[in-house]
């Protein structure tokens, strides 16, 4: 029989997030499918009361805490002793984490301290017969693989957007607590901060529901034989100021700024999407002035509804990439788009 | 303070991004089609870790890179012609293979035992950095399992930034949620780092660094050691291609108005 661990790091401010609600909404959804599988839920945090009122009536057989305000930072170090700590009192044969930076980072180590093994960005797990197969994306979205493995326990970081979230409803939770791990905790790393824009020049926003993607070809030189880079800065930061969408980018503008060529000031390589960037997951997205590179679209695998907007009619968005290709002139349709989004909202 | 570094850089080479891949059921499980004729690169993320190594071992005199590399013979010796111009290391490679459908573990063992055999190995000065990811298996947990088997409880993923303080230790900038970065200050080595981009272009060829490291290449080509990974307890059911191939429907003689009225109402439905 299996037994299920949803380990769920817990907010600065002592919630869960959506992807650790989801990865309890995982754990009970392969509990159901393999039968009834006992499943448990094991919290990390400086505080879990607010956490644990977020999974009331969850169905989870038992709630495990460690709490200590060394775990309020996100650091390999402890982070690991504490979910090792949970795992080694929970004794699952399989252990769920949402595949967030923080867990991301410490699942291959835990799996190794268990003598077990580890998967990543898990898209979809089912049961069938008592057998698992988990399902995930290789060579950077360009193949899906379903896959099963005998080794227990098996450590899976879940992606987020794929599992159903647990609701509140129904009695509190009793938490058990796990001991600080005897030897200590391990503080030689000291999470100082962080680094982010400021939030009216912060462009990535991951919960946008239209991906804009700017390409290398705002930067290039317009029909007038002269490059508009401030006035590109302009519509984009424009358009997105109306939308709220999250602004992505290929490489090759974001390596431009690398190279110290005059480009968009507020790309990094943050906004990348694609082969070596992101792939992020929004309902919408629309590119301009980007080819639509393989190596640049397979970063759109979770794009739903693809347009785009380029001179070129036999770019890589004509071939089968994009839902709509517009071969216009960017500059001149944002321009309008501007005006008619700016009007819309006065109205 | 002065310090200087053992810089290992794990990394593996990956089919040329622009290649159209197809896998196909081999008598050992999945494997890409026509895989041994793929043009190949070193993997974009350990090319970055790779730069930042070399940058920190010429900040640091008396510092040395060690590229350690699983991969089938004859792709790394055809990578490391290319990759030799860039900057100076030393090569460890290890003939096996390089496949997104090998296990993490296995080859984060196989590396682990390499990188113990190295030389004059300190661990008080080592470094292990490597790509967060890659663009075969992408999992992000082969370099954390090769940190953990040495015993590194120090690890950093998505690294865009190291800083050596004045101190001797190591600021490191690592990406997390929402665009942003963490910051942390790790009191010394050793440390794991696994490099999302960075901030360093790629740096130009340059002919005498790689006739100085293909005089080391060479010779750790030849006894590369064959490394076997058996996939052991991992049974894939099946891998395939995504099936949707959307119908573009292309716009040809639209004014920027007609094409802006019709995205904004698109944006809205």
């Amino acid at each position: 029989m299996e037994k299920i661990l949803a380990i769920l790091f817990v907010e600065n401010d002592g919630s869960l997030a959506n992807p650790a609600l989801e990865t309890a909404g995982a754990a009970r959804q392969l509990s159901q499918a393999l039968g009834g599988a006992p499943w448990m839920v094991g919290l990390v945090g400086p505080s879990t009361e607010a956490a644990a009122a977020q999974l009331a009536g969850c169905g989870a057989t038992r709630f495990l805490q460690i709490t200590s305000p060394e775990l309020a930072q996100a650091r390999h170090a402890t982070d690991v002793m504490a979910a090792e700590a949970i795992a080694r009192t929970a004794e699952p044969t399989l252990i769920l984490a949402p595949a967030t930076s923080r867990a991301n980072r410490i699942l291959p180590a835990l799996a190794h301290r268990l003598k077990g093994c580890v998967d990543t960005h898990i898209t979809a797990l089912t049961a069938e017969g008592g057998q698992i197969t988990a399902t995930r994306w290789f060579y950077r979205q360009r193949m899906e693989a379903n896959f099963r493995r005998n080794r227990r326990p098996w450590c899976l970081a879940l992606e987020t957007g794929c599992f159903p979230t647990v609701q509140a409803q129904g009695a509190p939770v009793q938490l058990e607590s796990v001991p600080v791990p005897a030897s200590g905790w391990n503080t030689r790393t000291q999470v100082t901060g962080f680094a982010a824009p400021a939030a009216d020049a912060q462009t990535i926003r991951p919960d946008a529901e239209l991906l804009f993607v700017a390409g290398a070809g705002w930067t290039k030189k317009q029909a007038d034989g002269q490059p508009h880079v401030p006035e590109a800065e302009k519509l984009i930061l424009d358009f997105l100021r109306l939308t709220r969408a999250s602004l992505g980018s290929s490489k090759s503008l974001v390596d431009l700024s690398g190279e110290g060529q005059a480009v968009l000031s507020f790309l990094t390589h943050l906004n990348q999407i694609g082969q070596t960037g992101s792939t992020p997951r929004h309902p919408k997205g629309l590119a301009t002035c980007c080819h639509g590179e393989e190596p640049h679209t397979v970063g759109w695998r979770f794009i739903t509804e693809r347009r785009a907007i380029n001179l070129d009619p036999n770019c890589g968005w004509a071939r089968g990439k994009a839902d709509v290709l517009y071969v216009a002139d960017a500059f001149a349709v944002m321009r309008k788009v501007n005006e008619m989004l700016a009007a819309t909202a006065k109205a | 303070m002065s310090q200087t570094y053992q810089i290992v850089v794990c990394g593996s080479v990956v089919p040329d991004p622009l290649q159209t891949l197809e896998p196909v059921t081999g008598p050992t499980g999945p494997a890409l089609k026509n895989e041994m004729m793929l043009p190949m690169v070193l993997d974009p993320w350990a090319s970055h870790a790779l730069y930042e190594a070399a940058h920190l071992a010429g900040q640091h005199a008396g510092s040395k890179v060690w590229l350690v590399s699983l991969g089938p013979k004859p792709k790394l010796q055809q990578v490391m012609m290319t990759v030799a111009q860039k900057v100076p290391f030393e090569l460890v490679a290890l003939d096996g293979p390089a496949s997104g459908f090998a296990d993490a573990a296995e080859t984060a063992a196989a590396l682990a035992e390499a990188i113990r055999g190295l030389a004059g190995l300190d661990m008080n000065r080592l470094l292990l950095f490597g790509g967060w990811e890659s663009a075969s298996r992408g999992a992000g947990a082969t370099l954390s399992l090769v940190g953990e088997m040495l015993g590194i409880t120090e690890q950093f993923q998505g690294v865009d930034e190291l800083t050596i303080q004045a101190d001797g230790s190591l600021r490191i900038l690592e990406r997390v949620e929402g665009g942003r970065h963490q910051i942390s200050v790790c009191a010394a080595p050793p440390a794991v780092l696994g490099w999302a981009t960075g901030n360093r272009p790629e740096p130009r060829n340059n002919p005498q660094v790689g006739m100085m490291n293909m005089r080391t290449i060479m010779p750790a080509l030849q006894k590369a050691r064959a490394v076997k990974l058996a996939g052991e307890g991992l049974t894939y059911a099946s891998v395939t291609l995504p099936r949707q191939q959307r119908e573009t429907r292309i716009i040809k003689d639209w004014t920027p108005e007609q094409v802006a009225e019709d995205v904004v109402k698109w944006l809205k439905e």
